[in-house]
C-alpha cells in the first residue's frame, strides 16, 4: 500500500525554544531487556487515586477474594479511572497508606494479599478492535482503567473521547522520553513495537483521525528502527525522529515541532486539532481493547548509581518501591535521594515504602555524587534560566518577586504558564531551586483562591442566617402585635 | 522691570496651579468611601468579633480610618492581611503575623449533650444537629471563629488544626540561600 | 526545626558553578591584560596588582562586616573580576591610590552597599572608573606612550616604584589617546585631517594596541579575541556585543559620510578606547544588564548610542563608562517591559486565538 506522505506537505518543523541537554545516563538500562518475571510481593498496595481527578470508589470489601484483573474500585465522576486487582488474592484492608508523593502523606488504599495463583478473572475472548465503534473503544479503555502513562496520569478514555468529539486531525504518539535515566518507553518500543502500532491504529480508529505521528528522540535509534519496521505497512502512521533535547517530551513542544501550530495558553492540543498519547499508553490500549485486559502493571525503570543491576521491570501495580529496588540490588547505604520518575520532573520521595502506581515511570536511587547537593547562592542574573525556559518566561524575575511575597507580580511574569520542567533550575550556576519557588507560589495562590472561595461561601451563609433571624424576629413581633390587637379587641 | 516680570510670572503660575488643583479636587472627588464596602466584602463576614470590633463592617471602617492594623482578623489569616494591606497600601510586617494553621471546630461525640447552644451562635450555620442529639460540624463552612467553643457547656467543642491531606498539601517556601542572597 | 527541608527536582544539574564562569571571564581577559602589562611596563604591573589586591581586600572586609561567610563568597571570584576590569580601564601609570580608591569605590559603593553579588544596580568597575574620572580628572587622563617592559626607555623595577608610589617621573613619556587628541584638535578649530597629521596615529597600531591608552583597553584585537572566545564558550550571548558594536559602527559610518572633516570612521571608533572591552566584558555583566535577549539588544544599542554621542559631542573624550552606567540605570525598566513572548500567548501576553475554521 503506497500512500503519499500527506503529513509532510503541511508540516512545518518549528524550532523549539529553550531547552537543556542533561546527561542522558540511559546506558545502564537501555540495552537490557524488560524483566517480565518479577516475583509477586507479599502484599500489594493499590491507592484509590492513581490518576488526575476524583478517587475511585471501592466495590470490594476487606476479606473479599478477588481474581487478577477484577475491578476493585470503580471510576467516579467525570474525571476518574478504575483500579483493578494486579493479581488474584484477598483484600486485606481498605485503609490509609503512604502515597508515592513528596509529602509522604497517606491516602486511601486497597491492600491486597496475593494467593500466589495469579489467576485471571476470565480471559475475555479476543476481539477485532476494528469492528468496534469509537464509543465502544472509549468504553473498553475506560473499563480498563487506563491513564496517561507518561506521567500526567490523565484518564485516557476521557482524552480519546474528547479527541473524537473535537475531530482531531493528527494523533501524536509521545516516544520522546527526554528525562535522563528513564528507558521504559525506549525498551517497550524496541520489544513490543507491533503491539504499540496496533494500539495506535486502534486509537486512530477510535478517534476517526487520519494520521498518526510517532515522535522518537534521535538518541534512540533502535527504538526508531523497531517502530519504523512495525509501522511500514501502515501508511497513516509515520514514525519521525525529533532532536534529543529536554523537554522535547512536553506535549506542546511536540505539537509545535511536528505541526508548526502553537497551542493557545490555557488550551489543550485538541484546540489545534492534535491529540497526544504516550507510547506506553498505546500499548495498554491495545491490550485492553483486543484482549480486554485492564491496566494492572507497567514497565518501570529502576536505575541510579545506588542500584547494582539497573533495568526495566514489568511491575504489578501496588508493589512497594522498596521491593522493586531490592529486586534490582539496591544499596540503601549509598542512596542520597529516591526519585519517582525522572530526575528533572520526578517526585523526590521521603522513603520507598510506597507502591508503584500508574504514573510510576521509574524509581531512581541516586548516590550523593549523582545528586551533588549544594546550597543555593545569590542570583547573579546570568540569564541562563531565561535562555533555557521552553515557555519563554523570565524565571529569575519570577523568583525574586516570589521571594518578596509579590505573587501577583510573579503571575504577571507568567507564573501560571510555567510547566515545572526544571530546565531553569538545571542550568542555574547558583543552584537556586527556581522550580521549587514556582511550585510554592502556585500552591500558595491555589490555597488563597480556595480561601477566597470559602470566604465568599461563608459570607453568604452568614448573611442568610442574619436574614433568617431578622425574619424570625419580625414574625415574632408581628405575632405579638396581633395577639395584642386581638386582646385589645376582645 | 525684571522684578515685575518675576512677580507677574510667579503669580500667574500660582494662579494656574491653584486652579488646576481646585479642578482636580472637584473632578476626582471620591464619593463617600466605597472602600469600606469593598473591604467588608473581603472580610470573613461572620461578625465573630475576634478583632475587637463589633462586626466586620465596623472593623472595615476602622481599617479605612486607619484605626486598625491590616492584621486584625485572625480567621482571615496571613492571606487576608496581605490583601488588606495591598488594598489600603499599608506597610505590614507579614513575618510578624502568626500564620496560624487553619483551624476547624470539632465535636467530641463522647461529651456532646445535644444542647443546641453551639449551632445557635454559629454565624455560618456550620453546626448541624437536633436537641438531645450529637451535633456535627460541617468543616467546609466552619470559619473557626470559636464562638461555639465559648458557649459549649461541656467543653466538647474544640478548635483543631485542619488536617493536611494530599488535597490541601502545598509546597513549603524554599529555604533561603545563605546570608546575603 | 519543625519542617524538614524537602529536596525538589531537578536532581541533576549543569556543571557550571559561578566561580567557573568568573574564571573563564578572567581567562578571556588574560591576553589583553598580558599585552597591556608588557606594553606599559612595571608601573602598570604595580597598579594592576594593587588594584586587584585591594578589591579582594575590600570585599573581604565588607563580607566580614555584613556577617557573611567570607570564604564562600570570596571564592566566587567576582571581586577579583571587578578589580581586574577596573585595573584594565585605568591609565597604566596612575598612582597607587587611584587603584586603591577605585577598588574601594567599586566594591564598597558599587557592590556591597547594595547587598553584595547580584544586587547592584550599576557595574561596579564602571562606577569606580567614572567616579575617579570626575574626581581626579588629571590623574585619570594622563596617558603614556607605550614603553614595553625591558625595553630601552622603559622604567626599571625601582624607577617604576617611584612612578606608582612616589608620584613623578612621568613627563617624558606622556602621550594622548587618539580620541582625546582628536577632540582637543577639533575644539581648537582644526579639521580631522589636520589632527591626524599632528598626531601620528595609525589605524593598525590602534587595533593592535600600540598606542597610549588605558592599561588593558588599547588592543582592540586581543580584547575582541577574548570576547569571541567567551561567546563560543557560551558565557555571554551575542546580543549585547553585536548590538553595541553595530550601533557605534553604523552611527560612525553615517556621520563620516555626512561630514568627513569632523567625524572619524567606524574602524577608528571600534579600534580605540574602551569600546571593545565594554562590548564584550563590561556591558555584558550579568548583574547589570537585562535578562531577556530582546532586552539585551535594546541595552546594547543604547550603550552604543550613548558611547558614540558622548565621544562625539560630549565633554569627556571617552564615553564608555557613562554610557554603561546610564544604561544600567535603565536595566530594571527594560526588564520590566521587555519580556520574551510566552508560549501560547501573543506579545502582549494574551492567549493566542484559536484557529477558527481551520483544522
Amino acid at each position: 500500500m503506497v500512500v503519499p506522505d500527506i503529513g509532510a506537505l503541511w508540516r512545518r518543523r518549528s524550532k523549539i525554544r529553550g531547552g537543556v541537554h542533561p546527561e542522558p545516563r540511559k546506558e545502564s538500562t537501555a540495552d537490557k531487556p524488560i524483566v517480565a518475571n518479577f516475583p509477586l510481593p507479599e502484599r500489594l498496595y493499590l491507592p484509590l487515586q492513581q490518576h488526575l481527578g476524583q478517587p475511585a470508589e471501592p466495590v470490594v470489601r476487606a476479606g473479599d477474594k478477588v481474581l487478577k484483573g477484577q475491578l476493585l474500585a470503580a471510576s467516579r465522576g467525570a474525571v476518574s479511572a478504575s483500579v483493578h486487582a494486579s493479581t488474584s488474592g484477598t483484600v486485606a484492608a481498605i485503609e490509609d497508606y503512604p502515597a508515592p508523593h513528596p509529602s509522604g502523606l497517606p491516602t486511601a488504599t486497597i491492600v491486597l494479599e496475593p494467593d500466589g495463583d495469579d489467576r485471571w478473572v476470565e480471559e475475555g475472548a479476543e476481539i477485532d478492535p476494528f469492528g468496534l465503534t469509537p464509543d465502544e473503544i472509549c468504553a473498553r479503555v475506560d473499563r480498563a482503567g487506563i491513564v496517561g502513562l507518561g506521567g500526567a496520569a490523565f484518564p485516557s478514555a476521557l482524552k480519546l473521547n474528547l479527541g473524537w468529539r473535537s475531530r482531531i486531525r493528527t494523533l501524536i504518539l509521545n516516544g520522546g522520553e527526554c528525562e535522563p535515566y528513564l528507558t521504559c518507553d525506549d525498551r517497550l518500543m524496541r520489544e513490543r513495537a507491533a503491539e504499540i502500532i496496533e494500539g495506535v491504529r486502534i486509537m486512530l480508529h477510535g478517534l476517526q483521525c487520519p494520521t498518526a505521528l510517532i515522535a522518537i528522540e534521535d538518541n534512540k535509534p533502535e527504538a526508531y528502527a523497531a517502530m519504523r519496521g512495525a509501522a511500514k505497512n501502515h501508511g497513516r502512521i509515520e514514525v519521525v525522529q525529533v532532536p534529543s533535547l529536554y523537554p522535547m517530551g512536553w506535549e506542546k513542544n511536540l505539537v509545535t515541532h511536528l505541526t508548526g501550530k502553537e497551542v493557545p495558553a490555557g488550551g489543550r492540543p485538541t484546540d489545534v486539532g492534535v491529540l497526544l498519547h504516550n507510547v506506553a499508553t498505546a500499548y495498554a490500549v491495545q491490550q485492553a481493547v483486543r484482549y480486554g485486559r485492564p491496566l494492572i502493571s507497567r514497565v518501570v525503570t529502576v536505575s541510579g548509581e545506588a542500584v547494582e543491576s539497573p533495568r526495566n521491570v514489568e511491575t504489578p501495580f501496588g508493589t512497594l518501591l522498596s521491593e522493586l529496588l531490592a529486586f534490582c540490588g539496591h544499596r540503601p547505604e549509598r542512596t542520597a535521594r529516591y526519585v519517582m520518575g525522572g530526575p528533572m520532573m520526578g517526585d523526590v520521595l521521603p522513603h520507598v515504602q510506597v507502591p508503584v502506581v500508574k504514573r510510576t515511570s521509574g524509581i531512581l536511587a541516586l548516590t550523593p555524587e549523582e545528586v551533588q547537593a549544594t546550597d543555593a547562592r545569590p542570583c547573579i542574573r546570568c540569564g541562563r534560566c531565561v535562555s533555557a525556559c521552553p515557555v519563554g518566561l523570565l524565571p529569575l524575575e519570577m523568583m525574586t518577586r516570589i521571594r518578596a511575597g509579590q505573587f501577583d507580580a510573579a503571575v504577571s511574569f507568567g507564573l501560571r504558564d510555567c510547566i515545572s520542567c526544571s530546565s531553569c533550575s538545571y542550568v542555574c550556576p547558583s543552584r537556586i531551586p527556581l522550580v521549587h519557588y514556582f511550585k510554592y507560589a502556585s500552591g500558595e495562590l491555589m490555597a488563597r483562591q480556595e480561601a477566597q472561595q470559602k470566604t465568599e461561601r461563608t459570607n453568604r451563609l452568614a448573611e442568610e442566617k442574619r436574614r433568617r433571624l431578622e425574619r424570625a424576629k419580625q414574625a415574632a413581633a408581628q405575632r405579638k402585635a396581633q395577639t395584642a390587637a386581638s386582646e385589645h379587641a376582645s | 522691570m525684571y522684578i515685575l516680570f518675576a512677580v507677574v510670572s510667579l503669580t500667574a503660575l500660582g494662579l494656574a496651579l491653584g486652579f488646576m488643583l481646585g479642578a482636580a479636587a472637584r473632578y476626582f472627588k471620591v464619593e463617600d468611601n466605597p472602600l469600606v464596602d469593598e473591604i467588608e466584602k473581603m472580610m470573613p463576614g461572620s461578625q465573630c468579633g475576634q478583632c475587637g470590633f463589633p462586626g466586620c463592617r465596623p472593623a472595615a471602617e476602622a481599617l479605612v480610618a486607619g484605626k486598625a492594623s491590616a492584621t486584625l482578623c485572625p480567621p482571615g489569616g496571613k492571606a487576608l492581611a496581605e490583601q488588606l494591606a495591598n488594598k489600603l497600601s499599608l506597610e505590614i510586617d507579614l513575618a510578624g503575623v502568626e500564620d496560624q494553621a487553619p483551624m476547624v471546630a470539632r465535636v467530641s461525640e463522647a461529651t456532646c449533650i445535644g444542647c443546641t447552644r453551639c449551632f445557635k451562635v454559629c454565624p455560618t450555620d456550620a453546626i448541624v444537629g437536633a436537641p438531645k442529639q450529637i451535633h456535627a460540624v460541617i468543616a467546609d463552612a466552619c470559619i473557626a471563629c470559636g464562638k461555639c467553643v465559648e458557649v459549649c457547656p461541656t467543653e466538647c467543642l474544640r478548635m483543631q488544626p485542619v488536617k493536611t491531606t494530599l488535597r490541601n498539601w502545598r509546597w513549603a517556601k524554599p529555604q533561603p540561600a545563605p546570608a546575603g542572597a | 526545626m519543625s519542617k524538614v527541608y524537602l529536596p525538589v527536582a531537578p536532581l541533576t544539574h549543569a556543571d557550571n558553578p559561578v566561580q567557573a564562569i568568573m574564571a573563564q571571564v578572567v581567562l578571556a581577559l588574560v591576553p589583553a591584560t598580558g599585552f597591556g602589562l608588557f606594553l606599559f611596563g612595571w608601573p602598570a604591573v604595580y597598579l594592576f596588582s594593587i588594584t586587584i589586591l585591594s578589591a579582594v581586600l575590600f570585599e573581604a572586609v565588607c563580607l566580614k562586616l555584613a556577617g557573611k561567610p567570607a570564604s564562600l563568597f570570596l571564592c566566587d571570584g567576582s571581586a577579583l573580576l571587578t578589580g581586574w576590569l577596573l585595573a584594565l580601564s585605568l591609565p597604566p601609570w596612575a598612582p597607587w591610590w587611584i587603584g586603591v580608591t577605585g577598588a574601594g569605590l567599586a566594591i564598597v559603593v558599587g557592590k556591597q552597599v547594595y547587598g553584595g553579588i547580584g544586587q547592584n544596580l550599576f557595574n561596579p568597575a564602571m562606577l569606580a572608573r567614572v567616579a575617579l574620572l570626575v574626581s581626579y580628572p588629571l590623574e585619570m587622563t594622563t596617558w603614556v606612550q607605550p614603553a614595553p617592559i625591558f625595553s630601552e626607555h622603559a622604567p626599571g623595577l625601582l624607577q617604576a616604584l617611584g612612578i606608582t608610589f612616589g608620584g613623578g617621573g612621568i613627563d617624558g613619556f606622556s602621550g594622548a589617546t587618539f580620541i582625546g587628541h582628536v577632540k582637543t584638535e577639533l575644539s581648537q578649530g582644526r579639521t580631522l585631517e589636520q589632527s591626524f597629521a599632528s598626531g601620528q596615529f595609525g589605524l593598525a597600531e590602534a587595533w593592535l594596541g600600540w598606542v597610549p591608552g588605558s592599561l588593558g583597553e588599547t588592543s582592540a584585537l586581543l580584547v575582541a579575541a577574548g570576547g569571541v572566545w567567551l561567546l563560543r564558550k557560551g558565557i555571554i550571548t551575542w546580543h549585547i556585543p553585536v548590538s553595541l558594536l553595530a550601533t557605534v559602527a553604523v552611527l560612525a559610518t553615517v556621520l563620516r559620510l555626512i561630514d568627513g572633516d569632523r567625524y572619524f570612521g567606524p574602524l577608528w571608533h571600534l579600534g580605540s578606547g574602551g569600546v571593545m572591552l565594554a562590548a564584550f566584558f563590561i556591558a555584558t555583566d550579568y548583574v547589570t544588564s537585562p535578562g531577556s535577549p530582546k532586552g539585551q539588544l535594546i541595552f546594547g544599542t543604547g550603550c552604543g548610542l550613548l558611547i558614540f554621542v558622548i565621544r562625539t559631542w560630549g565633554g569627556f573624550p571617552e564615553g564608555v563608562g557613562f554610557a554603561v552606567l546610564l544604561m544600567n540605570a535603565l536595566t530594571p525598566v527594560i526588564d520590566y517591559y521587555v519580556r520574551p513572548r510566552i508560549y501560547g500567548r501573543d506579545h502582549k501576553g494574551r492567549p493566542l486565538k484559536l484557529p477558527e475554521g481551520k483544522e
